[in-house]
């Protein structure tokens, strides 16, 4: 029987995993990029950044200081008689302490800091079901610099993918050289203003090699993916050929007069990690399987 | 070849640096970001004596992770935050505090360029997220203040040693590398809108 303290166990090795290892999609656009920058200056940005990864991985450390606020994303099967929640909250704390991650959670007026990443609504949790049965739960530790660059426009029908394209371009030219570059997008677009914000974070949990199933987003994917690079922001915003890793979009249908497009910018660090939990307690990691 | 400068910096050395220099530090970094430029200038407002004297340090925008072994601190990770958040306060800062150098990343607005130039300070970029790599040039930490700020908004104060590579991407004569890097993405966005089809 699958107890809490197996989920805690397994958040807090789901947490250690993000911030310390990416996924092989991402580290593999960045020794892509890596290869192909010919500038001093881009190349020694990026030299910086697969030292660090080599660095994180052999010394088990965060490679970024800002291990983010933790968000979930947790699929159950329908008999789950586990509490969840609870594990994840645990295991939240004890991986602050264990990893150790950054405490960043804090309250947004008093920006007092308990010191433990837990606090109203955090860890925030994505809730889902499915027929499987096993528990399925990731987790994306984003930092701030790149969160702060996200961006809403509740467009009107008639502007149309036009409309779409010029946001991503202007949302991306003021992001600059802040949200540490080179980035990966995750786009929203369609549902109502919240549900387009929600689906542009959780396009990002799809690797940026695989192209969405619908060919006409997966166009407007590469479109703006190949456009964007074309503006030489390059890595850490000092010029270069590699502005953006990856450009992935999610959709929902949305009301007949609106247009809603989100976007979510995520740093050079695309973090996230996957873990499956079967009613034997043993622990599958997709994520970091090599 | 690469310049080492000790810290605390002086004057002489910062007006010498040039764009697009490779540098490394030596000496006490202090770091600071959000809360430390509010409650710095709070203080000298009141006429406050600040616990740490920032004339000719080398700011670091940085949160890092520590972790206390024994009764140390020691550094897990220490990158850069994102500077331009820090844009409305730093020009002050500067001027009431004068650091010589401040270390971060994305750089910053045109009223700090201002007040480097003025006071006598550069803005040397590190790159955003290669914690690891940052933190191998801190060798020890000596001390921490303001504490109840949280941990990545406390002032640490950490010994480094060839703490870098860093890269004078604003200099103390007001130029800047990302606006030079603008320019470009300014003739650059004019391609990219053509090919997505839009004016």
């Amino acid at each position: 029987m699958l107890t809490e303290a197996d989920i805690q166990n397994a958040t807090v090795e789901l947490l250690r995993k993000a911030v310390v290892k990416l996924p092989k999609d991402v580290e593999d656009a960045i020794r892509k990029a890596y290869a192909s920058e010919t500038d001093e200056v881009p190349k020694m940005q990026l030299k910086a950044i697969v030292d660090n990864i080599d660095l994180a991985l052999k010394g088990n450390t965060p490679m970024c200081q800002d291990t983010g606020v933790t968000i979930f994303y947790v699929t159950l099967p329908r008999e789950c008689k586990v509490n969840v929640e609870k594990g994840i909250v645990e295991g939240v704390r004890r991986a602050t302490k264990e990893v150790p991650l950054r405490p960043n959670a804090v309250h947004p007026l008093t920006r007092k800091n308990p010191g433990d990443n837990v606090g109203e609504r955090m860890p925030f949790i994505n809730w889902k079901l499915h027929d499987q049965d096993y528990i399925e739960m990731t987790v994306m530790t984003k930092g701030a610099g790149s969160e702060n660059m996200s961006a809403l426009a509740m467009l009107t029908p008639s502007s149309g993918i036009k409309g779409i394209k010029e946001f991503a371009l202007n949302t991306l030219l003021r992001a600059g050289s802040n949200p540490c570059p080179p980035t990966i997008i995750g786009m929203g677009i369609g549902g109502s203003s919240d549900i387009a914000m929600k689906l542009a974070k959780e396009a990002l949990l799809r690797p940026i090699d695989v192209r969405h199933k619908d060919p006409e987003i997966a166009k407007l994917e590469t479109d703006l993916y190949e456009a964007i690079n074309m503006l030489g922001i390059g890595p850490m915003g000092l010029g270069g050929k590699t502005t953006m890793l990856g450009l992935n979009i999610e959709y929902a249908f949305c009301h007949t007069a609106s247009l809603p497009v989100a976007i979510n910018v995520q740093c050079w660090a695309g973090r996230r990690a996957t873990v499956r939990i079967s009613p034997d307690g043993t622990m599958k990691y997709p994520t970091h399987e090599r | 070849m690469p310049k080492r400068l000790k810290i605390p910096l002086a004057e002489n050395d910062v007006r010498g640096l040039k764009l697009g220099e490779t540098v490394y530090l030596d000496g006490v970094v202090l770091t600071g970001r959000d809360e430390v430029h509010i409650h710095a200038l709070e203080y000298h407002e009141k006429g406050k004596q600040l616990p740490v004297d920032f004339k000719g340090a080398a700011l670091f925008h940085c949160g890092p992770i520590m972790r206390k072994v024994g009764d140390k601190w020691e550094v897990v990770a220490a990158g850069p935050t994102t500077s331009s958040r820090m844009n409305s306060l730093e020009p002050q800062f500067i001027e009431k505090f004068r650091p010589g150098a401040i270390i971060g990343k994305g750089g910053m607005s045109q009223p700090t360029i201002d007040a480097m130039k003025k006071f006598g300070c550069v803005y040397l970029a590190i790159t955003g997220g290669a914690a690891v790599l940052a933190a191998k040039g801190i060798k020890s930490v000596s001390g921490v203040e303001w504490f109840e700020l949280g941990m990545p908004e406390a002032i640490w104060i950490m010994n480094a040693e060839n703490f870098g590579p860093l890269t004078v991407a604003i200099d103390a004569s007001g130029n800047s590398l990302y606006a030079a890097v603008n320019s470009k993405i300014k003739e650059n966005e004019v391609k990219a809108r053509e090919k997505l089809g839009l004016k």
